[in-house]
């Protein structure tokens, strides 16, 4: 029988970090974070790991790249600003086609911002963040359940497809508290890491690098990693539904806003408004294909998020003119979480349009 | 006949693209000597930094991972720390390791890491094509200090190799030369002496190496190879500042 823990959300993610094998974590302290940092800390020693807390998240990136370069499972976390740092590094791994965790407890901005729970880096995770071009696979947990869970999940995606690979999450899912149930780690076939430095010992010499200044060698190197987000489009989406299957609004969001929204649901439910809510648990692969379906049959999605629209251009671009798409933001700042109220409130306007 | 000198087993048989009069091709050789000398080559991971020496895997032998600009010591660091019993070495020019890179050169000898660190000082930034790095001269004109390098402005030269001496961490920390024939020769007694605090787990060691960067100087080779001797090394003396005793 499986023991039932109580924990935060932060927490959750190292454990599941531990269980998932991995053995090394590099990081820098930064609020609302550094409960994962100061986790691990006491964890990994006694386990032959090691911690180290980097001078800068410049240095605890690099850390990660040097360790996964060498095939062991390792991670690091940080907060908004530090993931700017991190961008680098992120853009330097998945041009080497490194694996290795980020975990992203985002705080608002930009700038210094505040602590307090936001989707304003959407954008920036999804979307590259660093240089170059390049994607990596982006989960946003919305429960301390899943902060477990989907950390480990991490760990086999970035193995499996050789990439960096975040975990997004806000103060909300970071510092709140609720049941664990530490499930194991999903078994999943993983490639060897035959590409992996650990000295030549009598074999081919193996670099691990991004630089490809041979004739048309870099352009090669990026269809190829074009192709793999491919791959992870067709095969790692992630999402969850509820009480789409007759609405006729569909109210979309991810993470920590999903939760308020769901209770919105509910209590338009109770009202007898046929409402359903969508909630991409991948922001990197989009689950298009799956809100394209749930959002042509109901007609209309209303995408709620904690930030001034950001998500909303995916769910556009993935609905197309099969559905109209409406949206309401509260952008950062202390005390702005929308209430359950105020998300009904929202969904009872745009309900009545639709029934118009 | 007994062969008294060959290429050392570290370096591959290839021409080095290095332009004529550089030193990285005799700096290489220095350093796959000291990897003979102690049998690591087969665990060696050497950490690539960013300029005209980031192709090191073209010319070592050897497992090589490719840092950003200015990070191979927290490269290293993670290389180092999941693989202990590997032998772990950067290869850094002046704008890598003194400038972008501080932050990281001084923490990870700070914590003492089991690494070495060949750094090598040719006073400018060479594949950008010659602008002014914190080694730079006082007087030195450079693309970026056109009117010569002014102390007041700018600041003065970094040393290196005595400011890595001042930290806990660091067990040996050294300065050669590779200008004439003689410092070639102390400097490979001294690359192997680093390499051998390393291959001891003794702790970090680092190597700063004085060089010529013909192209970017505006001299020819012989006239590069000279300025060492003339205006660097009055600067930066050779010797070794730091020796910690096992």
């Amino acid at each position: 029988m499986s023991k039932r823990l109580f924990v935060k959300g932060n927490e959750a993610a190292a454990m599941g970090a531990v269980e998932a094998g991995c053995r090394y974590y590099f990081g820098y302290p930064i609020t609302p974070q550094s409960d994962i940092p100061e986790y691990l800390s006491r964890e990994l020693p006694p386990l032959n790991g090691e911690f180290i807390q980097a001078e800068s998240e410049i240095g605890a990136i690099n850390m990660l790249l040097g360790a996964s370069a060498t095939g062991v499972r390792a991670m690091t976390s940080s907060s908004s600003p530090g993931i700017s740092l991190k961008q680098e590094g992120i853009s330097y791994m998945a041009g080497a086609e490194l694996p290795g965790v980020i975990i992203n407890i985002s705080r608002s901005g930009p700038g210094l911002g505040g602590i307090d729970a936001s989707q304003s880096d959407y954008f920036q995770c999804v979307k590259g963040g660093g240089h170059g071009g390049y994607h990596i696979p982006v989960l946003a947990p919305n429960s301390v359940q899943e902060m477990y869970d989907l950390t480990m999940h991490a760990f086999d995606l970035a193995d499996l497809y050789r990439t960096p690979v975040m975990l997004l999450g806000d103060s909300v899912i970071g510092q709140m508290k609720e049941a664990l149930i530490p499930n194991p780690r999903p078994v999943r076939e993983l490639p060897a890491k035959g590409w992996a430095v650990r000295g030549k010992s009598g074999a081919e010499q193996r670099v691990v690098k991004s630089l490809f200044l041979g004739d048309g060698e870099l352009e090669a190197h990026n269809w190829h990693l074009h192709a793999k987000y491919q791959v992870m489009k067709e095969k790692e989406c992630m999402s969850e539904e509820y009480e789409t299957a007759d609405a006729r609004l569909i109210v979309a969001g991810f993470g920590s806003v999903s939760r308020i929204a769901h209770t919105a649901v509910t209590m338009a439910r109770a009202e007898g408004m046929k409402v359903g809510l969508f909630r991409p648990v991948t922001l990197f692969p989009f689950p298009e294909q799956a809100l394209a379906q749930t959002a042509a049959r109901a007609g209309k999605v209303l995408v709620v998020e904690l930030n001034t629209g950001q998500m909303v251009e995916d769910v556009r671009l993935s609905v197309g003119a099969a559905a109209q798409v409406s949206f309401y933001g509260r952008p950062p700042g202390a005390g702005s979480l929308p209430s359950p109220e105020e998300l009904l409130e929202v969904i009872r306007k745009n309900y009545d349009e639709t029934a118009r | 006949m007994q062969q008294v000198f060959k290429r050392p087993q570290s370096l591959k048989d290839v021409q080095t693209h290095f332009c004529p009069g550089c030193h990285h091709g005799t700096i290489h050789r220095l350093v796959a000597d000291a990897m003979d000398l102690y049998g690591v080559q087969d665990r060696t991971i050497g950490v690539a930094s960013v300029g005209c020496s980031v192709f090191l895997y073209g010319y070592f032998d050897i497992d090589v991972v490719e840092a950003p600009h200015g990070r191979a010591p927290a490269v290293a660091t993670g290389v180092k720390r999941a693989r202990p019993d590997s032998f772990v070495f950067t290869y850094q020019g002046d704008g890598d390791l003194a400038a972008i890179g501080t932050a990281e050169i001084i923490h990870a000898a700070n914590r003492g890491e089991d690494i070495t660190v060949v750094f090598v000082n040719n006073t400018t930034y060479g594949m950008t094509g010659g602008q002014m790095a914190p080694t730079t001269l006082v007087g030195q004109k450079t693309s970026t200090s056109p009117y010569g390098r002014d102390k007041s402005k700018d600041g003065s030269p970094i040393k290196m190799a005595e400011l890595m001496a001042q930290l806990g961490g660091v067990a040996y920390s050294a300065r050669v030369a590779v200008d004439s024939p003689k410092h070639v020769l102390e400097a490979k007694k001294v690359m192997r002496e680093a390499f051998g605090y390393q291959a001891q787990g003794k702790g970090f060691s680092f190597v700063e190496v004085l060089s010529a960067c013909p192209t970017n100087w505006g001299m020819n080779p012989l006239k590069a190879n000279a300025r060492i001797g003339e205006e660097m090394i009055p600067y930066f003396p050779l010797g070794v500042f730091k020796k910690e005793e096992a």
